[in-house]
């Protein structure tokens, strides 16, 4: 797999109708995120050859697209692996550039769930040995699996509240996310309880969002108008589908497939200078910098005390705002993707990082069940 | 049709049987694990050695959550996951005592609880205590 290393960098990244999109149709907002991404690329949909789209509502997403586009692919990939399809298909994107399948990959995804339905959907049939119990999913499952953590390392709720708050904080410096307003960890704790240990401030937003990225050879990518930011590493991995069937539920996939990318991109932890994990629920950023190596099993719940991964802390993590109040359009993945590129080049205004040239972009699907872990950096670092 | 379709697959036998009374687990003649939910195929080895035996009912509360509605959708519930004596997890609640006093640890007994539409486990602290 190191031989994959640098095999393509991305050219181009845009988003659309984060937030609400009332009278968008989903593929109205893809298509919005698509055009962001192909002039931020400088590049036309003439010039798409390869087409990645997992779609909540549409099975066959990347067939669906590129007939709405006018795209003939070479090569396309609709694969479902829940919130972390986005990022897989970017590690499918890259094996299909480097062995000459495609030349410019196009990576899509768009929903507009909160205006159509204003919940998270869920399109799979249910479980017919967990639904009989009203699990509300997917936020009972992450609920459950957050129970154990604080049963067996003493997390509280006040540390799983710091998530969020940071999360927030950093919101309020992006002009796209979509709450803004201060939040206090009492704010959290003192909110609608869902499920417990979760109130609804543990819980992602529901919102419409597209997001979109291009994904080219890097000698093709430095001849385009941004700076590329070539994949340096990348790897997935799953041990099972719904939370009954976690082997241990307070260690994810993502203790394997960060260190695959990682070694792929021949980098460490202590390279990395900013990280953008899939927090659909404040239980994931504890558990991800767990099993990403940014601390140790246990840890992440004193780990994130005191603001240390919020603006100004220890650790530059969800600069967007996140899952919890950035955006959440049924599958987020995407976004924390885009965010990583942007800070890499230098995009992000307000709450820019210096000089960033590694960063890390993690995706999670099902009920901490996909796990995609991407290195990315500055084409220097290539 | 062909002999090996003609019984109903395991996810069909176990509720069949659990309509019965019976909550079953299968059993790995080749590995000798214990296997749920109901497979065709062993996941611990792949064989299809898989046998039906008769749970013990007793397990422990592995994790634990209460389900929150609005007042006019109903009360709160819960919704556990039960480590089984003989090994596989399963999704379950623990009845008969308040959903926010089921704790992690807790020993509880299987019962199937016949009220709804179809059969389902259910679990109650062991002993019967509250
Ligand atoms: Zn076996």
């Amino acid at each position: 797999m190191s031989g994959l290393r640098g095999a393509a960098s991305i050219a181009g990244a845009g988003t659309y109708g984060l937030g609400e999109a009332p009278g968008q149709s989903e593929l109205e907002i893809t298509a919005g995120a698509v055009k962001a991404a192909l002039d931020d690329a400088g590049l036309k949909a003439a010039d798409v050859d390869g087409v990645f789209c997992a779609s909540m509502t549409y099975n066959m997403g990347s067939l669906t697209l590129c007939e709405y586009l006018g795209i003939a692919p070479k090569f396309s990939d609709s694969s479902m692996i829940g919130g972390s399809s986005n990022l897989a298909h970017l590690l499918t994107a890259m094996m299909a550039i480097a062995t000459g399948q495609c030349d410019v990959a196009l990576v899509a995804y768009g929903s507009n769930q909160r205006s159509v339905s204003g919940r998270l959907v869920s399109t799979s049939r249910p479980d017919p040995f967990e639904s009989p119990y009203g699990p509300r999913q997917p936020i009972t499952s992450y609920a459950l699996a957050a129970s154990r953590h604080m049963h067996e390392y003493g997390t509280t709720r006040a540390q799983l509240a710091e998530v969020a708050t940071a999360a927030r904080a950093w919101a309020a410096m992006n002009p796209d996310a979509f709450l803004r307003e201060p939040l206090a960890i009492a704010d959290v704790l003192n909110a609608r309880p869902i499920s417990d240990p979760f109130t609804v401030r543990d819980c992602c937003l529901v919102t419409d969002g597209g997001g979109a990225v291009i994904l080219t050879s890097p000698e093709r990518a430095r001849d385009l108008p941004r700076p590329p930011v070539p994949v340096l590493g990348g790897a997935m991995a799953h041990w099972h589908r719904a939370i009954t069937n976690m082997p241990d539920l307070t260690v994810t996939a993502a203790s394997e497939s960060g260190p695959r990318a990682y070694a792929m991109a021949g980098v460490s932890v202590e390279d990395i200078d900013l990280v953008q994990v899939y927090d659909a629920f404040t239980i994931n950023t504890v558990v991800f910098l767990e099993d990403l190596g940014f601390c140790a099993k246990g840890e992440g719940g004193a780990f994130v005390e005191n603001g240390a991964i919020a603006p100004g802390g220890k650790l530059v993590v969800n600069t967007n705002g996140g899952g919890l109040s950035c955006c959440h359009p049924g599958m987020y993945g995407i976004f924390p993707l885009i965010e990583a590129v942007r800070q890499l080049r230098g995009d992000c205004g307000e709450r820019q990082q210096p000089n960033p040239e590694i960063a890390l972009a993690h995706g999670n699907g099902g009920l901490f069940s996909s796990q995609v872990t991407l290195i990315l950096g500055t084409d220097g670092t290539l | 049709m062909p002999a090996d379709t003609a019984a109903p697959g395991p996810e069909q036998a176990y509720f069949d049987a659990l309509a019965d009374g019976r909550f079953m687990l299968q059993h790995c003649n080749a590995c000798g694990e214990n296997v749920f939910y109901p497979r065709a195929l062993c996941p611990h080895c792949g064989a299809d050695a898989l046998v039906w035996r008769e749970a013990s009912g007793r397990g422990t509360v592995h994790a634990t959550s209460v389900v929150r509605r609005r007042p006019e959708q109903g009360p709160p519930y819960n919704v556990a996951l039960i480590d089984l004596e003989e090994g596989p997890r399963m999704m379950s609640r623990v009845e008969t005592i308040a959903p926010e006093a089921v704790r992690i640890g807790m020993a509880v007994t299987a019962v199937i609880d016949r009220s709804g539409d179809d059969p389902v486990v259910v679990f109650h602290p062991a002993g019967g205590g509250a």
